[in-house]
């Protein structure tokens, strides 16, 4: 029997993230285009993943998209639609099969979900307000004049703790201008900001209730210094994987697999 | 085919407006108008034949109507912080005089219609008629409404008599709730809410008219004592004395005791119909429930209510036999709905829920509105609970009764930011009826008045969410 090919479009507030999947477990493509709904990134994306597998649209047996774009993508790119909170449930499920509780920050929301059983079966998100999610980083980020890639590692190198004490993105932005003026080291700042969104995030997280084994998911994931200060927060092991982007893809692409068999 | 209204929704329909019908006209007798908190006791103003308006209900009808933001950002004019409940901001500035009123040209007279408003034309077929300049469907000219602007009835009411008044006067929303007249006393009860209280005192304040005030302390126990009982009733002698004093009548004990029992009668009736939700699939949606609480709020000592309400269980109790659902589609889960609604996003709101298949089967704001009693010390005791006056082990046994009874599948809480003390419990309630009757919940921010405080695309995904996870748990369940 030939091989079954899904693709996983995930299109997200900021970034646009595409997996094809072989037979429901390998990663033949991933793709990721810095831009997410209503740009061109899904479509990018999407021709991107392909041309990587040397694959054409044809040869998806079933595509489904999800993220905060995800309805755009229903008229003939898509076969369905499905939320981002069941495709990072079902993504963490199938890179830690033990996993609880994920825990993803996004561009513009934060969620974290109980799962059992590899299903996700409740789930709490943020309100309104962007502190703590992934935008919350990259304004802190163009203040310090730093890349939101290096946070991690320069708040690794903090001496001294600094408290940002604002959850508000805005008044956080003056507060971080307040200490660059005072001339306190950005290492230091930098690392106040992580200790300030894993504070935010944990108090979300024990709302819910945090059961091991922990994921955490989303671009915010590959920032150490985020993750480090949220096991400090939680007081357990948070499992990362390299995939972290592609999570939500990468539900949808194993979701996708399963329609097709059905 | 037309969709078939119960003979009790058109019973009811038809007592809420005798109710303002009867307020306007009153006023124009020269009589005495109140204005009253939802959940004061209506029974002592009965018992004195008072006409008495809800501003709570008014602000919904004002924000169901989409002009919410208008008449918030009037109050915000007036110097009201916007964190202030969206109600009490809408029935600030509209005690202030502020009304939305349709733009006119001076000349002509003519109201000036906004090209943005409309439902697209359709043609003898049915199909959406595009205009081929634009590519975009044309607009139904019966449906497009005038621009809309604010102005306030005290300036127009000074106006010399002539035509400019009299334009004035016509150009204001003929919807009822903009056609509310001036309060001459005001009634506030502060169980249901506590802004209640500033809210009241500033409308009395404004309008240069008495306040009647009756002081619910939250009750941080489940049972409520003889001692707040005794409290209350002291404040209903009282309430008696200064209405005996602003209406120069003797209090009528016989019409006193005629209200409580028509109340009674309205609250008993309202509670069946609210029980109807048991049944699965529901005979009808708890957003429906929302509509009818206009009576339950502003009519609870009529007569008519209660006969109202009673029609409306006999039609339900026929439409379970026919098995027969007001709900436009097949109900595939059923959801507690935590909180008041959002009036100026009911569209948005119900969209997700239709696509899905989502009944709202419970609501604990409706059956709240059930004060039954057979004494006055019951009575007291009953308008001591209120959903913001009872301690959370209250609150929390109140929805989980519900939640079983109803059988829901899961539970979508509005995090109301017009009401933080009920908001601000919620998340320990979620966290208990997660962990007390295993079912998901799902929270979503926005405010019952200002549609400002609302995103449709976060509320679509969050209920889709709780979709997929209360489909996760039905197949776990079978499993």
């Amino acid at each position: 029997m030939s091989a079954m090919y899904t693709l996983g479009i995930d299109v997200g507030s900021t970034a646009s993230k595409c997996i094809i999947l072989k037979d429901g477990t390998e990663i033949v493509a991933k793709s990721l285009i810095d831009v997410g709904a209503g740009t061109s990134g899904p479509q990018r994306a999407i021709d991107m993943v392909l041309s990587e597998a040397g694959m054409k649209k044809e040869d998806m047996a079933y595509t489904l998209a999800t993220g905060y774009g995800r309805t755009s993508l229903m008229m003939g790119v898509a076969d369905k639609q499905m939320s981002e909170l069941s495709c990072h449930a079902r993504g963490a499920a199938f890179l830690f099969p033990g996993v609880h509780t994920v825990i993803d920050i996004g561009g513009q929301d934060v969620k974290v979900l109980h799962i059992e059983n590899g299903t996700m079966t409740n789930f709490q998100m943020n309100d309104k307000c962007a502190a703590g999610t992934g935008r919350f980083l990259d304004v802190m980020a163009r203040v310090l004049e730093v890349k939101v890639e290096d946070l991690g590692r320069l708040g690794a190198m903090s001496k001294k703790d600094v408290g940002i004490s604002s959850t508000c993105t805005v008044f956080a932005e003056s507060e971080v201008i307040s200490q660059l003026a005072m001339g306190t080291d950005k290492c230091d700042i930098i690392n106040g900001i992580h200790r300030s969104v894993a504070g935010r995030v944990a108090g979300l997280a024990h709302r819910i209730g945090v059961v091991p084994d922990v994921v955490m998911t989303g671009g915010v994931a590959q920032n150490s210094g985020v993750v480090g200060a949220l096991e400090a927060e939680l007081g357990c092991k948070i499992n990362t994987s390299p995939l972290t982007q592609y999570n939500g893809a990468l539900g949808a692409a194993l979701f996708a697999w399963q329609a097709a068999n059905r | 085919m037309a969709k078939q209204v119960m003979p009790g929704v058109l019973a009811l329909r038809k007592v809420v407006d005798d109710v303002h019908k009867d307020a306007r006209e009153a006023k124009k007798r020269g009589e005495l108008v109140g204005w009253s908190s939802s959940k004061f006791p209506c029974e002592l103003a009965a018992a004195f034949d008072l006409n008495v308006m809800y501003p709570e209900n008014q602000a919904a009808g004002i924000a169901a109507n989409r002009y919410g933001e208008m008449m918030c950002q009037a109050a915000e004019d007036l110097g009201y912080d916007n964190d202030i409940c969206g109600y009490a901001r809408i029935s600030l500035a509209y005690a202030k005089g502020v009304r939305v009123s349709r733009k006119y040209d001076p000349e002509t007279g003519e109201y000036i219609i906004d090209p943005s408003t409309g439902k697209p034309l359709k043609d003898a077929d049915g199909n959406v008629v595009m205009d081929e300049a634009t590519g975009k469907p044309k607009k139904d000219p019966k449906t497009q409404t005038p621009y809309l602007q604010l102005d306030n009835i005290l300036e127009i009411e000074a106006l010399p008599d002539g035509p400019e008044k009299e334009k004035r006067l016509a150009a204001i929303s003929p919807i009822r709730q903009m056609q509310i007249p001036q309060p001459d006393f005001v009634l506030c009860c502060n169980n249901i809410c506590n802004c209640m209280t500033k809210w009241y005192e500033n409308i009395a304040r404004m309008c240069n008219v008495p306040l009647i005030m009756i002081d619910i302390p939250y009750n941080n126990t489940v049972e409520v004592g003889d001692a707040n009982v005794k409290y209350v009733r002291a404040q209903f002698d009282q309430a008696i004395h200064q209405l005996e004093k602003l209406t120069g009548k003797k209090f009528d004990e016989k019409k006193f005791e005629q209200a409580c029992a028509n109340a009674n009668r309205t609250a008993k009736a309202w509670l069946k119909v609210c029980d109807y939700l048991q049944y699965k699939p529901a005979p009808y949606s708890g957003f429906d429930l929302f509509n009818h609480m206009a009576d339950v709020v502003t009519a609870r000592a009529r007569v008519e209510a209660a006969e109202a309400f009673e029609l409306l269980a006999e039609n339900l109790e026929e439409a379970i036999k026919k098995g027969e659902t007001t709900t436009p589609f097949p109900e595939k889960y059923r959801v507690m709905f935590e909180g008041i609604p959002c009036w100026p996003k009911l569209p948005a709101l119900f969209k997700p829920l239709k696509e899905h298949g989502v009944n709202v089967t419970a609501v604990v704001y409706a059956p709240a509105f059930g004060f039954v009693y057979n004494n006055i010390d019951e009575m007291a005791r009953a308008y001591y609970k209120a959903p913001n006056s009872v301690c959370i082990e209250q609150g929390v046994d109140w929805r989980e009764g519900i939640c079983r009874d109803n059988k829901v599948d899961g539970v979508l809480v509005h995090y109301n930011r017009s009401c933080k003390p009920w908001s601000g419990y919620m998340a320990e309630m979620q966290r208990r009826f997660t962990a007390d009757l295993g079912v998901p919940c799902a929270g979503f921010d926005g405010d019952q008045a200002d549609p400002r405080n609302f995103n449709a695309a976060q509320y679509e995904t969050r209920v889709q969410g709780l979709v997929e996870a209360m489909e996760a748990n039905a197949k776990a369940k079978e499993a």
